[in-house]
């Protein structure tokens, strides 16, 4: 057992490229979710329709990058504006259904054989991030012995948490304006906000373009660090973990989702690293019988339903939230 | 609360107990020492290591998975050459579809399959080619879906085809709307919108494969007991779960998440147990379809469906007629009269439980027979099971038949009329979508007061 | 007060209604259900709403006189809430058409209409828990520059606004006795405390007509007396009022007019003396010892009568 290794293995990914994904995705969740109310399932379609969004302009169409970076920050817009005019007017649990069906639609069909010479079928599209990483001004990867990334990941890392400190600035100016306390109120009871006066559709389409496109930088960060993009990394799955962490950091606070994320990998690596420690070597800490290398890798993932359970249980506000102020009651 | 954790025990015990003994009744597969701080990229799909192969080699490899509209493909054999055509080797592709073929390292490859192998009787349709170029990008699994689209060899005529497909979609439909029914009755008395049904409707397939391969017991014993442990399964969740939060006041939306929490731990849970293969029961597996004047049907198809509509008959009859039936759709109307016109809501809503989940696992079983086991069967259909239940109006019984039938014949007669194959789900989850658009209470539901 | 936040919506502004002549003119009106007004706000004819087989809400004609005060009374179940919910665009008529200030409100979102200058409350209170008392009023104050979405990230954009509505919000907290409350959450008040808040909150509108779903259930008594106050002050300032009230001592004390209501129509309507001495009225709605307190009346008389009607009644 080696507890360094392990510390490494879960600060690396804590703070590198992985949390930033779910950091980014989580932040337009805690938009839709936990400021407006809105039950957004299907979070990865918006990650999907950004990724690809880059992906295919520059690979199929032959387009410049910037004509991608350009389609990924349109497409989750797009993507928002058609979602949200059937469902915003639908109940919380109806919305739920409908986003999550069209994340899964999208999956499917950037998946499809028949659809392979636009978007690669089940191997995705690969060969556009040349630009970016040709942006890299690091020479090298960091190794603080405690904590390293790639050269690669440092660069990433370095843009992705740039990213993510502008998000959060731009979510924080306008959660304290008058009109984030519309967002909140119609959190609340959208009929009382209509009774005042306020397009509550218009607003919730606001809320929905808004954290689609946090979504959608979610994805595009991820296409741009990962040089590929591959229909499975957009599963349900995504979304789910996203709402861990925004629920492990605490819905409606602006810095929830960041915090979120970064203990969602230091968890879900840290407890990786363990297991497999654990589980591996000539005679290991775990006995076979009980537990495979193969199974240690999937008790982290059982331990995060649990967590997302419990929480949602016994602390909706989070870990550092207070709970009058949570947007939704777990009692 | 000292309860309340007994009954989480409970719950647990009576979850792990049949799969660890299924664990160790099967002896373990050696685990090539795949290192596990691995590759980040995969890390956020873990799912997809759902293709595992059996014998996995140290160095890097191409796993080919040869799937007939989502089905493997087995026996079949498949070869690789480099980008410069020479030849890497060849392998068969066992029963979960997949061949497995060592490479150099990572670059492009051409896959091709013998034609030859495939099974009897099926031949690649015009469109699908028999190589095809991959792309390895890993120095390590390279995981390649191969999709073929077959068609029967002697061309069958588009009536036979529409015929064949309306029999797929009953099956398929029936199947779904003993999972709906389920959930329809579920959703009816408590409100839950339960993302973990899914996993109701894979557990009943796994205990179907746990009796019927590890304890060898006969495939309709497995399947009966599969709807019995369903049964006790939603009976002790409801008990250790659900009812304690309603206890509580947990709102709806907050019971939504814990259910997608308790989903996930499931989902897990199966996998650690049943591991991420495909597995086949020890029964009728392979059986050919029959020919009766217009129709073709196999023999498990015709008891699929004769289940699924007597199941289905018994269940609506009983909750029309039964005292019980009618205390749930009382609870179902309007819970607080309910109560207060002295019912036991909560064993009107533990009983729902136990129906519903009973149901779901059956729906499972019969997946189960119909095809293959797989600890994400249920969730595959999860959507379409929304789908339908939606579809017909949240919560209200018929409704969630029509529903199903509606996605059933979508999902299989769509293809006919040029709906990809590969995607054939994705007609009903748009048709989901245009009916929340139209008619968000569903086909057959009600509105709610407002103000 | 902001000059934005007035235009076209502050009655008194434009200085159009004279409440006295409001009231006069009314008394010309014959004591009619459906009876047309000399200076109506609000029209509406034919509205039917269905729920399955039930007709809710089937009003044949009705008009509201601007700037009084007008009651809506009838028993529990008679259509009062389901017709503020059809008037205010909450929700919709099977059939019928209706106007305010002229303009048809068929097909108008419910958020327009408030726009218009029609607000109105609700029976079952709608604050908003989890923001505090004076963010809930801030709410209410329309064309807030802050509620843009590009202007809200720079806040000297909306700051000044959002003082001035802070000062006025701070104005109708004190006349609601509510100031105490300020910094709570709105989850925090009391039921009665919530009703005063919702209506503080309509008056953040700055309305036209408001529209009270019981507005005094669950205040008490000494706070009722100072809410009547406030009520007509309203009316003194301009603006129509129409609530709906189970209280006849304050439909009695308050109001110019009188609509009443039963099973969905208009049963009959006049000045409160009149509607109040109506046998339909009293036979419908009041009971025939309306008048009288309860405790002075023999309590197996009435028990007697109660029962006796309730046969009647199930005959048909
Ligand atoms: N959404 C709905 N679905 C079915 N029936 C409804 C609905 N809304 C109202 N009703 C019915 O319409 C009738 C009128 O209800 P409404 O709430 O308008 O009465 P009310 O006059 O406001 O009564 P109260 O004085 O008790 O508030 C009642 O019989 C009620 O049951
Ligand atoms: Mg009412």
């Amino acid at each position: 057992m080696d507890l360094f290794e392990i510390l490494r293995a879960a600060l690396s990914q804590a703070l590198g490229p992985q949390a930033i994904v779910l950091a980014l995705a989580a932040i337009g969740l805690n938009v839709h979710f936990g400021y407006t109310g809105l039950l957004n399932f299907g979070q990865a379609g918006f990650m999907s329709v950004a990724a690809y969004g880059l992906a295919v302009p520059i690979v199929i169409m032959d387009l410049p990058f910037v004509a991608g970076l350009v389609m990924a920050l349109l497409m989750p817009v797009v993507l928002a504006v058609v979602l949200g005019f059937p469902t915003l007017r639908l109940r919380a649990d109806y919305l739920a259904i409908a986003t999550i069906a069209t994340a899964e639609i999208l999956r499917l069909v950037f998946g499809s054989v028949e659809m392979r010479d636009i978007f690669g079928g089940s191997n995705g599209l690969t060969g556009y991030a040349r630009p970016f990483q040709d942006l890299n001004p690091y020479g090298s990867g960091i190794d603080l012995g405690i904590f390293a990334l790639s050269r690669n990941d440092l660069w990433a890392a370095t843009v992705g948490w740039i990213l993510v400190a502008l998000c959060s600035l731009l979510v924080w100016a306008l959660m304290r304006s008058p009109w984030g306390r519309v967002l909140r109120s119609i959190r609340e009871d959208e009929q009382a906000v209509r009774s005042l006066g306020k397009n509550v559709f218009a607003y919730k389409m606001q809320a929905l373009v808004l954290g689609g496109v946090f979504g959608g930088l979610a994805g595009l960060f991820l296409a741009l660090r990962q040089a590929s993009v591959v229909p499975s990394d957009y599963g349900t799955n995504i979304t789910f973990f996203a709402y861990t962490a925004l629920l492990i950091g605490g819905a409606a606070r602006v810095l929830g989702p960041v915090v979120g994320a970064i203990i969602f990998w230091f968890l879900l690596s840290g407890l990786g690293a363990l297991f497999s420690q654990a589980t591996s070597g000539a005679n290991p800490l775990i006995p076979e019988v009980i537990m495979s290398n193969q199974q240690a890798s999937l008790v982290r993932f059982i331990l995060v339903g649990l967590a997302l359970m419990l929480l949602m249980i016994f602390r909706p506000q989070g870990i550092f939230g207070d709970r009058r102020e949570i947007a939704i009651d777990g009692r | 609360m000292a309860r309340r954790l007994v009954a989480l025990a409970v719950l647990l015990v009576f979850l792990l107990l049949p799969t660890a003994a299924q664990a160790v009744a099967e002896g373990r597969t050696t685990a090539a020492g795949t290192p596990v701080a691995a590759e980040p990229t995969d890390e956020p799909s873990p799912t997809e290591s759902e293709s595992a192969a059996p014998t996995v080699p140290d160095g890097p490899y191409l796993s080919v998975r040869l799937l007939d509209e989502g089905e493997p493909v087995p026996g079949v054999t498949i070869s690789a050459t480099d980008a410069d055509g020479g030849e890497l080797g060849s392998a068969e592709t066992a029963d979960n579809g997949i061949a497995i073929i060592e490479i150099p390292g990572s670059g492009t490859y051409t896959v091709e399959l013998d034609e030859e192998t495939l099974p009897d009787g099926i031949a690649l349709d015009d469109e699908t080619g028999n190589t095809r170029e991959v792309r390895a990008p890993l120095n390590g699994p390279n995981i390649v879906v191969y999709n073929i689209g077959t068609q029967a060899a002697d061309t069958a005529g588009f009536g036979f085809q529409l015929s064949a497909a309306l029999v797929s979609g009953l099956k398929f439909g029936l199947i779904t709307a003993l999972a709906a029914l389920g959930l329809s009755l579920i959703f009816g008395t408590t409100g839950l919108t339960n993302f973990s049904h899914g996993e109701l409707i894979t557990f009943g397939g796994l205990m179907t494969w746990v009796f019927n391969v590890s304890f060898g017991l006969p495939v309709i014993v497995a399947g009966l007991l599969a709807m019995v442990f369903a049964a006790g399964f939603g009976w002790v969740q409801e008990r250790g779960l659900w009812r304690p939060l309603r206890k509580r006041g947990t709102g709806l939306i907050a019971m939504m998440i814990v259910s997608i929490g308790f989903a996930l731990f499931l989902r897990y849970l199966f996998q650690y147990f049943f591991g991420p293969q495909t597995k086949s029961l020890s029964q009728y597996t392979t059986q050919q379809r029959q020919t009766y004047g217009p129709i073709a049907i196999a023999d498990k198809e015709i008891v699929i469906i004769l289940v699924g509509i007597v199941v289905i008959a018994v269940t609506c009859i009983a909750l029309m007629k039964t005292r019980l039936g009618k205390a749930m759709r009382a609870v179902s109307d309007n819970p607080p009269l309910a109560a207060s016109s002295g019912m036991r809501v909560d064993g009107v809503v533990a009983a729902a439980w136990i129906l519903g989940t009973a149901l779901s696992g059956l729906a499972g079983a019969l997946l189960a027979v119909n095809s293959q086991v797989n600890f994400l069967m249920g969730f595959k259909l999860l959507l379409l099971v929304f789908a339908a239940v939606t579809l017909g109006g949240l919560g209200t019984i018929w409704g969630a038949l029509l529903g199903s039938m509606v996605i059933g014949f979508m999902v299989e007669v769509g293809p006919l009329f040029g709906v990809p194959s590969s995607i054939k789900e994705v007609g009903a989850l748009v048709v989901l979508i245009l009916v929340l658009l139209i008619r968000p209470q569903g086909i057959l539901g009600r509105r709610q007061r407002v103000g | 007060m902001a000059a934005e936040n007035t235009t076209g919506t502050t009655p008194g502004s434009t200085g159009a209604v004279d409440v006295g002549a409001a009231r006069a003119a009314l008394r010309e009106v014959p004591n009619d259900p459906g009876a047309p007004k000399p200076d109506p706000i609000l029209v509406g004819s034919g509205l039917v709403r269905r729920f399955g087989g039930l007709k809710a809400v089937d009003v044949g004609h009705i008009e509201i006189q601007r700037g009084v005060i007008t009651a809506l009374i009838g028993p529990n179940g008679a259509g009062k809430t389901t017709l503020f919910n059809l008037l205010t665009g909450f929700d919709e008529p099977d059939e019928g058409d209706w106007s305010f200030n002229g303009s048809s409100l068929r097909k108008v979102a419910s958020y327009k209409v408030a726009r218009m200058g029609m607000v109105r409350t609700f029976q079952l209170t709608k604050v908003l828990a989890k923001l505090t008392v004076i963010e809930n009023m801030r709410l209410g104050a329309t064309g807030q520059k802050g509620e843009r979405f590009w202007s809200a990230v720079f806040p000297s954009i909306w700051r000044k606004q959002e003082d001035e509505n802070t000062v006025r919000a701070d104005a109708l907290l004190d006349r609601f006795l509510l100031a105490k409350k300020r910094e709570d959450f709105a989850g925090s008040l009391s039921g009665g405390q919530r009703k005063l808040l919702e209506m503080a909150r309509a008056l953040m509108v700055d309305p036209e007509m408001i529209m009270l779903d019981e507005p005094m259930a669950g205040v008490n008594p000494a706070l009722k007396q100072s809410l009547l106050g406030h009520v007509k002050s309203l009316r003194d300032e301009g603006r129509t009022v129409l609530f709906v009230e189970h209280d006849m001592d304050m439909v009695r004390d308050i109001s110019d007019w009188v609509i009443v209501m039963a099973q969905g129509s208009i049963v009959a309507e006049g000045t409160p003396d009149a509607v109040m001495a109506d046998p339909r009225v009293i036979d419908a709605y009041l009971g025939a010892h309306h008048d009288t307190d309860l405790s002075e009346l023999d309590e197996e008389k009435i028990e007697a009568e109660a029962m006796a009607e309730l046969e009647g009644k199930d005959k048909p």
